[in-house]
């Protein structure tokens, strides 16, 4: 494998592994915060139960999330400098952002909140971790807007003379409509999957309780652990709905700004008007399109999906293989001219460029992640069912399937990444149709790569994150496992200075490592 | 001053706060094997960062992020430039987070043992190699014509880059030491300030050597004035150690760090990455993004930066009481394995 491929490997195990921790960490801190403002404002001991059980979850997937969120700032120098190069004027801004307005907050806070407890005021700890939780998602915002400009760049121009992209209108970049659609898609898409956490656990403990016929468990299960399976319902029917929604305006902007993807994700050759949507295909996708054989599909649905109307005309990959050579060149060699630099001396100058991304990866990626969607969302309909009426359940077959919803959403989310990113290949910066008239402001992705970095440099990296990414993923699943089997604490009282005003100084500390 | 100036002296700044905050970071995570010899005594240790360790980090994502915003070219060559000393950086710094975040999630002593090395090997890691990494930035490297880093990773150990190691490694260890006997109380405060002491003095020697080496063969004139400024603070480290007065004894060292951070950014200005061949330097024009970038990040940094000093300088106040065995509550991490009598169910 050459420096491409690792690199391109490197930056997917790494950036799906980070995504493993992200989205819970985005939708549990808001929950947690939410758990907490109800013990502070009724002062019912259930909900600082549920704060504190979900808390210490929480701070096991925030450790790993962060640690793991380094390696992603300093990847594009490494692997990608000859993008860093060429983005850096508009791409830097909102990653510096990020740090500035968002980074600091999430970890000075969690700090606070962590060891706050018998420190601060009641609701000054409680303002830290609602800090932490809207940071959290505002450094969401500012890496979705980077990564929406690679989608969709504006507020940009292509400088002939320095050969790089420049800004010049942070707002068009920060309002971008490609990262307005993806950021609450990918919000809700978290919540989904926090909410799915918190109602999975509860329901697993509800049912465990409920079957031990105890009179004390029974109303535990009732009171404390049926709340957490409602509110997580909830959560994740309400942000369902929203993950739904949002997915469609994002597929239909997708449409307009990457037809590519569209069309291989529906593998369809053919430029054709009133679309079907495959649900199944034979055939074995391998980048031969003709070979694509639809078992199952609705008719004229993607049409219906990209534009409202059901004859609507959608673009085949054949028709955009060859819009795109017309443009960009047949070969790497002759896309270096178009760029206006020099053709590659590896050899590659010969090589042909193929527009369409990977045919298998993309069709499935985006039925899979549609899929482990939809079933997280028929889940919650079903608990809300059972546990309606102030009921509980002891059920084996809940319990059981309540382990298996947890992954699911964290699996739609990985999936939704590999299909946006590897549907935008081979591009690295996509050429759009620009609304704001920006032309030049695209790069492939084999252009990008660090040319002062050799296969052996990127081989090491790459197996060295592996093995302490494999290994930190055993210590996260043991250290969640077990702690998620202790459940809520049984006693639990306000550390607060307000309540306990005559703490002796000298007292050991509430919370210490 | 024009704004790629500003920004210059913007990072270096990012830079000596990220270095100061965690340069003592690092320095208790160094000294833990030395000055805690029970599980106790560690984990009052370890509690003195606790709360503001992951905060002091966030500086070097800072550094990092305004780097690539304000100077691409620097970022960009910088890194895959430094690719296998970075690496190691990180994997360090992922190590250490974690190991400081699960030791106490698990009641056992081997566990707390493997984090114990994780934390101990995840700061000496990158308390030398920033020190060769900014080393080789004053001494300069090699550079071919389109900005791109053509040296192998052997050129980067030069003896003054490994020596400017060393004093990154003694700077930290002097400031962790003296952070300690600030933090705690008792039995460790005791040892970490006859420690210090030690510590101060040889890193005064090491880091005299350096400066005035890197003052002959690569700096300026002016920049005598913080190779004074940082010889004057690190004795005072060791004139405020012996006084016990802690409070001070940090604050020198802390400015000693700052002097040193002023010596090597003002060697290399205008230059952000010599190069061996100065025609082939990068320097704060040829690297620098367009002034309308750097006009809206300096909006934003004068917007923020104030605030996040005040939120920041809050957490320690809050948490400013000294640390000692006697405030360490009994471990409250879970066993592995878990028997209850629910499991029927």
């Amino acid at each position: 494998m050459d420096v491409l491929d690792l690199g391109r490997w490197q930056f997917g195990i790494t950036t799906v592994y980070h995504f493993i921790f992200v989205p819970l960490t985005i939708g549990l801190s808001p929950l947690v915060a939410g758990l907490q403002t109800a013990w502070v404002r009724t002062g019912d001991e259930k909900w600082l139960k549920l704060t504190k059980f979900f808390g210490k979850l929480l701070l096991i997937n925030f450790a790993i999330g962060v640690v793991t969120g380094i390696v992603q700032e300093f990847q594009f120098g490494m692997n990608w400098s000859e993008y860093s190069r060429f983005v850096g004027d508009v791409f830097g801004a909102p990653l510096a952002m990020e740090a500035l307005a968002a980074f600091f907050i999430e970890s000075t806070f969690l700090g606070l909140w962590i060891f706050g407890w018998g420190r601060l005021p009641k609701k000054i700890h409680l303002a830290c971790i609602w800090a932490v939780a809207l940071a959290t998602n505002l450094s969401a915002y500012f890496i979705l807007a980077a990564n929406s400009w690679m989608q969709h760049p504006v507020g940009a121009i292509f400088n002939e003379e320095t050969g790089r992209a420049e800004l010049v209108d942070i707002w068009a970049v920060l309002t971008n409509n490609t990262v307005l659609a993806a950021f609450p898609h990918t919000i809700t898409a978290a919540f989904v999957t926090a909410g799915t956490f918190v109602a999975a656990i509860s329901a697993w403990w509800m049912v465990r309780l409920v079957r031990s016929k105890k009179a004390e468990n029974v109303t535990l299960a009732k009171t404390v652990y049926r709340s957490g399976l409602r509110l997580g319902m909830w959560v994740m029917l309400v942000a369902g709905v929203g993950v739904a929604f949002t997915g469609h305006w994002q597929a239909q902007l997708m449409f307009e700004q990457q037809p590519a993807k569209m069309a291989a994700a529906e593998g369809l050759c053919h430029t054709e008007q009133g679309a079907d949507f495959s649900i199944l295909t034979i055939g074995n996708l391998n980048g031969d399109c003709e070979s694509v054989r639809h078992l199952i599909a609705l008719p004229n649905l993607t049409s219906f999906l990209a534009t409202n109307t059901f004859d609507a005309e959608i673009k085949g990959t054949i028709q955009i293989q060859d819009e795109m050579t017309q443009k960009f060149g047949a070969t790497r060699g002759e896309h270096s001219e178009i760029v206006g630099v020099d053709a590659p001396t590896d050899g590659t100058a010969d090589q042909e460029l193929s527009y369409i991304p990977n045919l298998a990866v993309t069709y499935w990626s985006f039925r899979l992640m549609i899929g482990f969607g939809i079933f997280s969302a028929a889940l919650a309909l079903g608990g809300l069912w059972v546990t309606r009426k102030g009921g509980v359940s002891d059920s084996r077959w809940i319990k059981r399937i309540a382990l298996v919803a947890i992954p699911a959403p964290f699996l739609a989310s990985a999936f939704g990444w590999i299909f946006t990113e590897m549907g935008r290949q081979p591009w690295v910066v996509y050429p759009n149709p620009n609304p704001s008239g920006v032309d030049g402001v695209w790069m492939m992705t084999w252009r990008g790569v660090s040319t002062a970095v050799g296969s052996g440099s990127v081989i090491t990296s790459l197996v060295a994150f592996t093995l302490v990414y494999g290994a930190l993923a055993v210590v996260w699943g043991k250290l969640m496992h077990r702690y998620a089997i202790e459940g809520v604490p049984t006693e639990v009282h306000d550390e607060s200075p307000e309540a306990n005003p005559d703490k002796d100084e000298d007292a050991p500390l509430s919370f210490a490592y | 001053m024009d704004l790629p100036v500003l920004w210059f002296i913007l990072i270096a700044v990012l830079w000596a706060g990220y270095l100061v905050l965690e340069g003592f970071d690092f320095g208790v995570g160094m000294l833990l094997p030395v000055l805690g010899r029970k599980d106790k005594d560690r984990r009052a240790i370890i509690n003195t960062i606790g709360p503001v360790w992951d905060g002091n980090e966030v500086w070097l994502l800072t550094a990092g992020g305004a780097t690539f915003a304000a100077f691409p070219e620097w970022y960009a060559t910088l890194f895959s430039g430094f690719y296998l000393p970075l690496l190691l950086i990180l994997l360090a710094l992922i190590v250490r987070g974690v190991s400081f975040e699960y030791r106490g999630k698990i009641s056992d002593p081997r566990w707390a043992a493997w984090c114990d090395r994780g934390i101990i090997v995840g700061s000496w890691l990158p308390a030398i190699l920033w020190g060769v990494a900014f080393a080789n930035l004053v001494r300069g490297v090699e550079l071919d014509a389109s900005h791109t880093f053509t040296g192998g990773f052997f050129s980067l150990l030069s003896p003054f880059a490994l020596l400017g190691g060393a004093v990154t490694l003694g700077l930290f260890l002097t400031h962790g030491a003296v952070f300690l006997a600030l933090k705690t109380d008792g039995d460790i405060r005791t040892r970490a300030r006859a420690l210090g002491l030690k510590l101060s003095t040889g890193t005064t020697v090491a880091a005299g050597l350096w400066a005035v080496w890197a003052q002959l063969a690569y700096s300026v004139a002016w920049t005598w004035a913080a190779v004074l400024v940082a010889a004057v603070s690190l004795v005072l480290v060791v004139v405020m150690v012996a006084k016990d007065r802690e409070g001070w004894a940090f604050i020198f060292s802390a400015l000693g760090i700052v002097a040193a951070v002023v010596l090597i950014f003002g060697s290399m200005y205008p230059d952000v990455m010599p190069a061996i061949d100065p025609a082939n330097s990068l320097n704060i024009r040829n690297a620098s993004s367009t002034d309308y970038t750097l006009t809206v990040m300096t909006w934003v940094a004068v917007a923020l930066v104030p605030v996040v000093l005040l939120y920041q300088s809050w957490t320690y106040w809050v948490f400013k009481k000294r640390i000692t065995v006697a405030h360490i509550p009994e471990p409250i991490g879970l066993s592995l394995k878990k028997t209850d009598d629910l499991t029927s169910a």
